[in-house]
């Protein structure tokens, strides 16, 4: 049986409660919509790019703890990054939460690793990768806002 | 930011005595599912808003069908085709006196609730309707009853006008009737909402419309599981429902309509058995309700029907309603007196559905919660996203009741409650 605190740990929670970098950035340049239908989640992500460097990135929206706590420690990891590390980031991220391991790359993780217990819970990856999509629309300038279904 | 829910209204002895007379117990047992356990924990199934369990007897009934009587209905000359023919229109029958409607041929089997309002709007409504017309629906319907008029609308340029509520989740009747208007082609209601648990008062409704000439259409997908239906008392001209929702198979469902109205209707999907003669220049179409039917119906889905209708029969939709009666009340007292939980949806008159949101815990980290106590309620917008921006919030968890609910289940439900709480305390 899997365990609720594998899924609700104390940064999670912490950071669900007091999400940081949680405003709309003045100097964006880029941003992207991101939903859930399922739970009605919904977040705007947005990014200061300076040439292929993430300068600054924020957020603002509604969305269940897992959601919320995943969006604020996103913008803490990829917040003066490349875009290529954020999205290599993603990648690992994404296997964390699918599979509970991270294929190695555990240390490129940092915090982000306290997501592993999401992999027990299929239902909720969607909410712990919503901010992530939305980044990836956000950097790749899409206009349409991205949807988990 | 508790607030104290309205207690379900008429309190009585005699109500109190009816329900009392259910043996909820022996009832269980008859739900093969209810047994079993969830993450290791005994289930407590509070989600029959979304779809019920099934009772032995419908379960042995589809099996039974195909073990023994499956054949293609209406056109075969053999015995398996008689006889399958003889259970789909018995199922109709039953369909016929549960709903309390006059004749057989007002019966109209449709896959489920959606397609039943789905049909109504596409041949009823593409007759009626022309530019600047409007079709009337209120601020509580499911998604159901609102885009299937939109798509209508679109297409005639014809306008959708919505009824308001109030804060506590019922319909304001005045306003409903400003709405009424020389352009009104056809008023689509819930009779009970499947959010907030609103009973509709469509004996007010039906009239103020049929005073102007206008009929209506009435989702009953949430009503049918609770309480007796009499669509001659209460006068509507369409009524569609579900059986899922009421202990029968999935992908089964009922239309009634008056019989006048459909046999002026066109019809909705062409195909065999809606007809009675087809040549390459004119085809006639079969009479009501075949009409309507086009194709092989889903049998197995009406014996399934029928034997969820006898198996409610043999119950007593009265004592259903009362026990039910109790139980809400039981629930709506024990889960609004939880700190920091906020009812929504407080009408006076509600049936079957508790819709709650909990300060500082999104719903959905409710249901995930819960799920781990063997508890499964629905947590999200309940396919009602108008309601949700109505009450200003993004999603609420919702248990929804059936009569195998006890009161050992809403306990576990409050203790559920609590077990949220310390994980986000």
């Amino acid at each position: 049986m899997a365990d609720l605190r594998d899924l609700y740990q104390e940064v999670i929670l912490e950071h669900s409660k007091a999400p940081r970098n949680y405003r709309q950035l003045a100097a964006a340049n880029h941003h992207a919509e991101g939903f859930n239908p399922l739970c009605g989640d919904h977040f705007t992500v947005y990014l200061e790019i300076d040439g292929d460097a993430i300068r600054d990135v924020s957020f603002q929206g509604s969305g269940c703890a897992i959601s919320k706590a995943s969006a604020s420690m996103m913008t803490q990891a990829v917040k003066g990054k490349s875009k290529a590390q954020a999205a290599k980031l993603f990648d690992t991220f994404h296997k964390l939460v699918t599979t509970g391991e991270a294929n190695g790359n555990h240390s490129d993780l940092g915090k982000l690793a306290v997501f592993s217990g999401v992999s027990e819970f299929p239902v909720r990856v969607k909410c712990a990768t919503l901010a992530w999509h939305t980044l990836q629309a956000a950097l790749e300038g899409k206009q349409d806002p991205v949807s988990t279904e | 930011m508790t607030t104290t829910a309205n207690l379900p209204s008429t309190e009585s002895p005699a109500l109190t005595r009816l329900g009392s007379q259910l043996d909820v117990e022996r009832i269980r047992r008859d739900f093969p599912i209810l047994a079993r356990e969830v993450h290791g924990k005994k289930l407590a199934y509070l989600d029959n808003a979304a779809t019920s369990q099934k009772p032995q007897a419908v379960i042995d009934a589809i099996a039974r069908y195909y073990r023994q009587e499956n054949a293609n209905v209406h056109r075969g000359v053999h015995f398996l085709s008689e006889l399958a023919t003889a259970e789909h229109e018995r199922a109709r029958r039953l369909a016929q006196e549960f709903i309390h409607a006059a004749s057989g041929n007002e019966i109209v089997f449709v896959r489920g609730t959606t397609e039943g309002i789905n049909l109504v709007a596409q041949t009823y409504g593409r007759a009626h309707l022309g530019e600047s017309d409007e079709v009337l629906i209120t601020a509580m319907e499911h998604h159901s009853n609102i885009v299937p008029w939109q798509i209508l609308c679109d297409e005639k340029k014809a306008k959708l006008r919505v009824a308001p509520i109030n804060d506590a989740g019922e319909l304001l009747l005045d306003e409903f009737e400003k709405l009424l208007g020389p352009r009104t082609k056809i008023v689509a209601i819930a009779h009970v909402s499947n959010a907030l648990g609103t009973v509709n008062p469509l004996g007010k409704i039906v009239a103020l419309a049929h005073r102007r000439n206008i009929p209506v259409l009435v989702d009953g997908a949430q009503a049918v599981p609770h309480m007796s239906v009499d669509v001659e008392a209460l006068d509507c001209d369409f009524y569609a429902f579900s059986s899922h929702k009421m202990f029968g198979p999935l992908g089964m469902g009922v239309l009634y309509g008056k019989a006048a109205l459909l046999e002026a209707m066109p019809p909705y999907q062409g195909g065999g058995d809606m007809i009675s003669s087809v040549t390459f220049e004119k085809t006639t179409y079969n009479k009501i309700p075949f009409k309507f039917e086009a194709g092989t119906p889903n049998v197995e889905g009406s014996v399934g029907l029928g034997a969820a209708i006898e198996y409610l029969n043999a119950i007593g939709m009265d004592r259903i309603q009362a026990y039910e009666h109790e139980l809400l009340g039981y629930a709506t007292g024990k889960i609004s007196a939880i700190p920091g939980v906020r009812i929504i949806g407080t009408a006076r008159e509600r049936a079957g559905v508790l819709s709650f949101i909990l300060e500082g815990v999104h719903p959905h980290d409710i249901g995930t919660i819960l799920d781990q106590e063997g508890i499964a309620i629905r947590t999200g917008h309940h396919c009602a996203q108008p309601i949700m921006q109505r009450f200003g919030i993004p999603a609420t968890a919702r248990a929804s009741f059936a009569f195998y609910n006890t009161k050992a289940e809403v306990d576990a439900l409050a203790r559920g409650i609590e077990r949220v709480k310390e994980v986000f305390r």
